[in-house]
């Protein structure tokens, strides 16, 4: 692979190790201290989460859903008010995620079947559902102060004897035992691709790349050893990413999304129907919303009102600076992962540096540019055509 | 000498793979009415986008002359500027926006800051409006009007640019009898006054009725011009030179081993059009398909013949359709198109870059895309099991690429259908219809898709070919429907096809009412 072509395919990436050099730079290595390690994809476990439902509704051709801060409110303030009132957290969750289900259908339907234009129902959306929130709300900020629920959530996984508060093994043997297995099972895929002859794919290439990840692996582990071993939250992003990173690149549900954003008419024409994928995409985004606000409403420790505004917009702009593009038919899961890292370090690196809430919204909106410009021009991505 | 207002001299004009002009020469005298005819793919189209400035000064090789003058036209406004309008096929209105806004878009009255005057606009519309003897309200939307009204609509505009050079392309293929006859004299009239028009036309019995002198394209070149002074030229001397041509072996050797047993039927097919729902788009279509054939589809544009085709395919086009449809002898209710897929019907679209292929994608993912389930278990995807069978079609078909993970839209055209037909051939059906599979490809591809067909019919599917090359159609078919205003008009075997048979057949539906005159 020559350098120009290596630059094109990991931009992103490249782009996130610098913007995280110049961080630890400028925070003076604060950046990369233990708790600051383990913060950063906890408080953007919404945007992980999000980002991968987004990547769906995007897929089919650039639509986007603007409900999911709102629809995240509501699941989160459903969930409070009942644990408020006594109701256990079984029963809180499942509420929320009902309610979250109903209005995926809701949407997935207008969209998919009625051809309401996605921008416009998921707009109706925003308003409807962080009224319904507030209504629930009764205007009010209600905490969550359930344990069971927040043990659900945001506890951290600590083995007695064998962790203690600083230095828990747990975390670095977990990060050793899956990083060997992420290993062997690439040399595995690898073997079984060349008996079957398959050619294309570079071993040397593919093994090196899994060496970094397993390399990154094993330091981010033991980072969180460092602090207070692995969150219970990031088994549940991983859950959520790995499913959804299964569905897009493996299996035939998610081939849809991108033939349908490709080229709809060639899609329907091969009999695919497109009103179902479209139903789906806005379907799994609402579901994931609600998953969202229950995440949220623990990590925050209380919900109000306001919460969740402008959610939307950050699962967007991950999406759109992991490189899936504005028209529609391409994008993957990892990359959209490498956008909300990346926005996630711009931003927690800025708050540690104390830079102003202000400035920080004008360096989010650079890089989202930045990276759309770049993109477009680089890959002539002029049309659907 | 002749007093030419324009002189176009050996032009040239090369697509990838494709020769679309081959030194051409067009001259066009002062105050004439010049046809222009030759069959689809002939040319016409281009040499006049060549002429209007939309396919730019540079792209092309040869000279224009217009009024003594040689000229370079880089966009439409250059050619406009000179007087020289086209009225293209597919009308360029906007539907909702009214009379008066159409015919002054892009020109609109306005002053230097922009604010448009209206009492300007609908005045002169209405005045330019009265010249063509339409009698709306120049405030009543396009959309509202009818197609013989817009084409009106059309022609003021083009008088509202003072035009010298009035070109239309194929002005009556979407009006009755009547309103083209109204137009045909309106052209007259304007000769009267002085304009100079080019028309382009399928219609011989129009041809002979305005035109004074009359090109024949064929395949890029300028065959002959023929004078028509008197307005009575015999309409077979324009076929002999519209499809006079030798056909050599241009289509490869087939054993026809047509089976008695029937795959495919419809009976009294009719469409209606989805928007405007009481249009008629296919009457009553017979036809059937045996086992091992290759049945052809000869018709104009605009005959029905991809709306039978899409409509027979799971309802993929049209409403209120009615008829019946039998595969293998058996009456089938298809209710989309996954429906017509599984029960072995195949529809390979005329239009291979909008309804065929995701262009984004690679040659693998185009490939499985009809039937995922054949390389999947539980709704996984086998890529080493794509990977192979992309392969064994490329390999099959020599589609020319260096992986299948190439992106479609990478490939040239011949290899775009090549794909397509990887695409249809892997979701095995019995009968496939094939919407103008040689489209926009060029001699060595035509005769690779041409094998590929007659491997099929000897695996011992049925083909469906709708094509508008007749040549095409004689050298590859056992059977050749012809189409005309959505009817079947005629049929002919093999044997006793021929070129002027077909054309005089789709001709002659319409020959019937200038006649009279």
């Amino acid at each position: 692979m020559s350098a120009n072509t290596f630059i094109k395919k990991y931009t992103m990436v490249i782009a996130l190790v610098v913007v995280f050099i110049i961080f630890t730079v400028l925070t003076g290595g604060k950046l990369i201290l233990p708790q600051n390690i383990s913060n950063l994809l906890l408080q953007n476990a919404y945007v992980l989460v999000m980002a991968c439902g987004m990547l769906l509704c995007i897929l089919t051709g650039g639509n986007v859903d603007l409900s999911i801060g709102s629809t995240l409110c509501l699941s989160a303030a459903l969930a409070a008010k009942l644990m408020d009132g006594g109701y256990s957290p079984l029963v809180a969750i499942f509420v929320s995620m009902s309610v979250s289900i109903v209005i995926g259908i809701w949407q997935g339907w207008l969209v998919g079947y009625v051809h309401i234009p996605p921008f416009i129902c998921t707009l109706a959306g925003m308003f409807l559902f962080r009224g319904f929130a507030r209504v629930v709300l009764d205007s009010r900020t209600i905490s969550v102060m359930n344990p069971q629920f927040n043990n659900l959530f945001t506890s951290y996984i600590q083995i007695g004897g064998l962790d203690e508060k600083g230095n828990c093994k747990s975390a670095i043997i977990v990060g050793i035992v899956v990083a060997v297995g992420l290993m062997a099972w690439t040399i595995f895929s690898l073997a079984r691709k060349k008996k079957q002859g398959y050619e294309g794919v570079s071993a040397i290439s593919s093994i090196v790349k899994m060496a970094v990840i397993d390399v990154l692996i094993v330091i981010y582990a033991f980072k969180l050893s460092q602090y207070k071993g692995i969150p219970v939250m990031l088994i549940w992003i991983l859950i959520v990413v790995l499913i959804f990173a299964f569905i897009t690149s493996s299996t035939v549900f998610g081939r849809y999304f991108y033939a349908v954003g490709g080229n709809e008419k060639a899609t329907k024409l091969s009999g695919i129907d497109p009103r179902r994928v479209y139903f789906w995409a806005y379907f799994l985004m609402s579901v994931l919303a609600g998953f969202s606000g229950l995440l949220v409403a623990s990590r925050i420790g209380s919900v109000d009102g306001n919460m969740g505004n402008s959610y939307e917009m950050d699962a967007i702009a991950s999406c759109f600076i992991g490189g899936a593009s504005a028209y529609g038919g391409s994008g993957t899961v990892p990359g959209i992962m490498i956008g909300a890292i990346l926005l996630g370090v711009i931003n927690q690196g800025m708050s540690i540096c104390g830079w102003p809430d202000q400035w920080q919204y004008v360096v989010k909106g650079a890089v989202l540019l930045v990276a759309v410009v770049f993109d477009v021009v680089s890959n002539h991505k002029t049309g659907k055509s | 000498m002749s007093d030419y207002i324009l002189e176009m001299k050996e032009i040239t004009k090369l697509y990838p793979g494709v020769k679309a002009l081959d030194n051409v020469n067009l001259q066009v005298e002062r105050g004439e009415i010049h046809a222009l005819v030759g069959e689809n793919g002939a040319g016409k189209s281009t040499l006049m986008n060549v002429l209007s400035g939309t396919i730019p000064f540079g792209e092309y090789t040869g000279d224009i002359t217009y009024n003594g003058k040689e000229c370079e036209f880089h966009n439409i406004h250059d050619s406009e500027e000179l007087g020289i309008v086209i009225i293209h096929q597919e009308l360029a209105l906007i539907p909702e926006l009214t009379i008066a806004e159409n015919m002054f878009l892009g020109n609109e009255r306005a002053n230097k800051l922009g604010k448009i005057n209206w009492g300007q606009t609908f005045m002169q519309a209405g005045e330019q409006m009265k010249r063509v003897g339409l009698k709306e309200n120049p405030s009543v939307l396009i959309k509202d009007i009818g197609t013989g009204k817009q084409q009106l609509v059309e022609i003021a505009k083009a008088l509202s640019k003072n035009v010298k050079l009035l070109i239309l392309d194929e002005p009556t293929s979407s009006l009755n009898e009547e309103d083209s006859k109204m137009l045909l004299d309106m052209l007259l009239g304007f000769k009267e006054e002085g304009l100079t028009s080019i028309i382009i036309t399928h219609k011989l019995n129009e041809v002979s009725y305005v035109a004074d002198r009359i090109t024949v394209l064929r395949d890029g070149s300028t065959i002959e011009t023929i004078d028509n002074a008197d307005h009575n030229i015999d309409e077979d001397r324009i076929i002999k030179g519209m499809v006079g041509r030798e056909l050599t072996d241009r289509y490869p050797v087939r054993e026809h081993k047509v089976s008695d047993e029937v795959v495919f039927e419809a009976k009294d097919w009719t469409v209606y059009h989805p928007v405007y729902t009481e249009k008629c788009i296919d009457k009553k279509v017979n036809f059937k398909v045996h086992k091992g054939e290759i049945v052809g589809f000869s018709g104009l544009q605009g005959a029905g013949r991809t709306e039978l085709a899409m409509s027979l395919f799971g309802k993929s086009y049209g409403r209120n359709i009615s008829g019946q449809e039998f595969i293998k002898g058996e009456e089938v209710k298809l209710k989309n198109e996954r429906d017509a897929i599984a029960h072995g019907l195949a529809y390979v679209t005329e239009d291979r870059k909008t309804n065929g292929l995701v262009l984004p994608d690679s040659i693998a993912k185009n490939t499985t895309m009809a039937k995922l389930e054949k390389i999947s278990t539980r709704g996984i995807i086998d890529f080493v099991m794509e990977s192979k069978v992309a392969q064994e079609f490329v390999d099959a078909m020599k589609t020319k690429t260096p992986s299948v993970d190439q992106a479609v839209g990478n490939l040239s055209g011949g290899n775009q259908q090549k794909v397509l037909l990887s695409k249809w051939m892997f979701a095995e059906p019995d009968v496939l219809i094939l919407d103008e599979p040689t489209r926009g490809i060029d001699v060595g591809a035509k005769y690779e898709i041409y094998s590929i067909m007659n491997d099929m019919v000897a695996q011992g599917k049925a083909v469906v070919m709708i094509s508008s090359e007749l040549p095409e159609l004689l050298g590859m078919c056992d059977r050749i429907y012809v189409m005309n205003e959505g009817e079947v008009v005629g049929e002919f075997t093999s044997e006793e096809a021929t070129q002027e048979k077909i054309m005089s057949a789709i001709l002659s539906h319409k020959t019937d009412d200038l006649k009279e005159e």
